[in-house]
């Protein structure tokens, strides 16, 4: 769907985006996930073909964004960043505006307009002023702009920012459920947003991609995942008698806790999930347990990981 | 063209759903029923031979409305849609570049049109009032009007192209008012200023709205005052495309 090649924009004194590389296949949902300056929007907008880059290129659906701009533009939906609407204008009116500029006729605009407005849950408010509206609802509007045209490829520039925590979760909620029929990319700075709504990842920093993977094989490549914490009530030379020596477990660590309750930190061999085995040996002694979690690392260590050695090079 | 009607549309609405465009269309009645009162009273202290509707179009009073509400009626066009980053939502849709220079200059135009459809009763009532047939004589009225759509053209077209210079409407309004009052002066009793040479002194005066203004309000309709908006409006209007284009240039 998207094939970047050696992707460069310079702007006077700065580079915001420095030769990146990167395919997207059809149905796939990606994050584009960075600090703020990182490039996304930039990327973004050169796939939009809004802008033209410095050098390298970008095919959108096999269209050069650059020589063939209105191929392109038919076959995206943008949103660009902090969502621009005409805030005068009614809901209703200002969808059916933006689809007739995608070129829908008379008729299909009305069914289009009709049907996102159902489907981002617009119904009751396709009559009132998009100004009057609640942040949560211009998003909605933003989306079903994006949308109607029935895109092979929608763009969301930060399509969380500045909202409550409700109103994020449902907007995740629409994106997710965009991804199923149609091919996603969104840029976020939020690490959380990327692992709930993306199946990939790539990680932006200063113009350059830093890492790309599936959001869940970015966590393995770590190597830092699946340690399990048990808070068990026993001594800690039965524990460390109990752990030690299982082949499976790599690393054990003992910690006293309140009363005789002990937590007991075990790092696994290999990647395995030592939860079934924990309970199994605790079952066997009789003890008495009150947690068994598996941690999972989270891209926010992955991503302060990742970046902390470049920040250091700078 | 379905697509430049809806962007017409939306020129128009972006006036009429704001109090914006209702203030514009007040403060024009209001200057020209200003400068009408003014006109007559003059000319019942020192009688005048020409119908007063086409003293009108002489005075200060009609040019004062032309040059402040052009850049009001722009500012807009461009600048504030940059602000708001509608722009980019605009240019990301499939629509051409000249489609929305010429639509955003059709808007601003039929609504500085609009803005003089109430003087046409006004006209009319003084008719009624002074019983003069000659104050609304169809063809003058007609060449007259066209006339106020031909400066209206220029005077839009300049506005557009100051909006597209920059995001901020002030700034755009402030352009499009120096260009234009420049435009406007251009032809401003060129022989006055002693600096000319001699051959620019007539080049000028063929420059002069003032006079063009005349002949179209007495029903005049010269040809190369007609060319002479079309072409200036034209080269505004491919400047304009020019900087919209160019926000593609490498």
């Amino acid at each position: 769907m998207i094939e970047v090649e050696n992707l460069t924009k310079r702007y006077p004194g700065r580079t915001a985006v420095d030769g990146i590389s990167f395919q997207i296949g059809r149905g796939e949902v990606v994050g584009f996930l960075g600090p703020n300056g990182a490039g996304k929007s930039t990327t973004l907008r050169i796939l939009s073909s809004f802008l033209p880059a410095t050098s390298g290129t970008a095919r959108v659906a096999g269209f050069d964004v650059f020589r063939e701009p209105d191929e392109v533009r038919r076959r995206i939906g943008y949103m660009p960043e902090n969502n621009p609407l005409h805030l005068d204008m009614r809901v209703r009116e200002y969808l059916k505006f933006r689809a007739r500029l995608k070129g829908l006729g008379w008729r299909r605009s009305r069914e289009r307009v009709d049907a996102v407005l159902q489907q981002c849950g617009l119904t009751d408010v396709a009559g009132r002023i998009i100004g009057q509206l609640s942040k949560g609802y211009r998003q909605r509007v933003g989306l079903s702009d994006a949308l109607v045209h029935e895109p092979d490829l929608i763009i969301l520039d930060e399509p969380t920012i500045g909202l409550d925590p409700h109103q994020i979760r449902s907007v995740r909620a629409l994106v997710k459920e965009l991804g199923k029929q149609h091919t996603v990319v969104l840029s976020t700075h939020i690490l959380n947003e990327v692992e709930m709504t993306c199946s990939r990842v790539l990680i932006l920093h200063r113009g350059r991609i830093l890492a790309a993977d599936r959001t869940e094989d970015l966590g393995r490549r770590m190597s830092l995942d699946g340690q399990v914490v048990a808070e068990v009530e026993a001594s800690e030379a039965a524990l460390l008698e109990a752990f030690r020596d299982l082949p499976e477990v790599e690393h054990v660590e003992v910690q006293p806790l309140d009363g005789n309750f002990r937590r007991v930190a075990l790092v696994p061999r290999g990647g395995v999930d030592l939860r079934p085995l924990v309970y199994a040996e605790v079952r066997e002694n009789g003890w008495p347990l009150r947690e068994l979690t598996r941690s999972r690392q989270s891209l926010e260590d992955i991503f302060i990981h990742l970046t902390r050695g470049k920040v250091k090079e700078d | 063209m379905s697509v430049f009607f809806a962007l017409v549309r939306r020129e128009l609405g972006g006036h009429f759903n704001s109090l914006t465009g209702y203030v514009v269309i007040a403060a024009v009645l209001l200057l020209t029923g200003f400068g009408l009162v003014d006109l007559i009273e003059r000319i019942r202290q020192m009688p005048y031979d020409a119908p007063v509707t086409e003293l009108f179009y002489q005075t200060t009073y009609f040019w004062l409305v032309v040059l402040l509400t052009s850049p009001v009626i722009t500012m807009r066009t461009y600048a504030a849609e940059k602000a708001t980053g509608t722009y980019e939502a605009l240019m990301t849709t499939p629509v051409g570049d000249w489609q929305v220079v010429l639509a955003k200059f059709a808007g601003a135009l039929v609504f500085f049109l609009l803005t003089w459809v109430p003087f046409i009763g006004v006209l009319f009532s003084l008719r009624q009032i002074t019983g003069e047939a000659a104050l609304f004589e169809p063809v003058i009225v007609a060449v007259t009007f066209l006339g106020i759509a031909l400066v209206g053209a220029l005077f839009m077209a300049v506005g557009c192209f100051a909006s597209a210079l920059t995001r901020s409407d002030i700034i755009a309004a402030m352009v499009a008012f120096l260009f234009g009052i420049g435009l406007w002066m251009l032809g401003f009793r060129p022989e006055a200023s002693g600096m000319l040479p001699a051959w620019a002194i007539p080049a000028l005066e063929h420059m002069s709205m003032t006079r063009h203004m005349e002949d179209f309000a007495r029903g005049m309709l010269v040809g190369r005052y007609v060319i002479y908006y079309v072409t200036v409006t034209g080269l505004f209007l491919f400047l304009t495309h020019r900087i919209v284009q160019s926000r593609r240039w490498k």
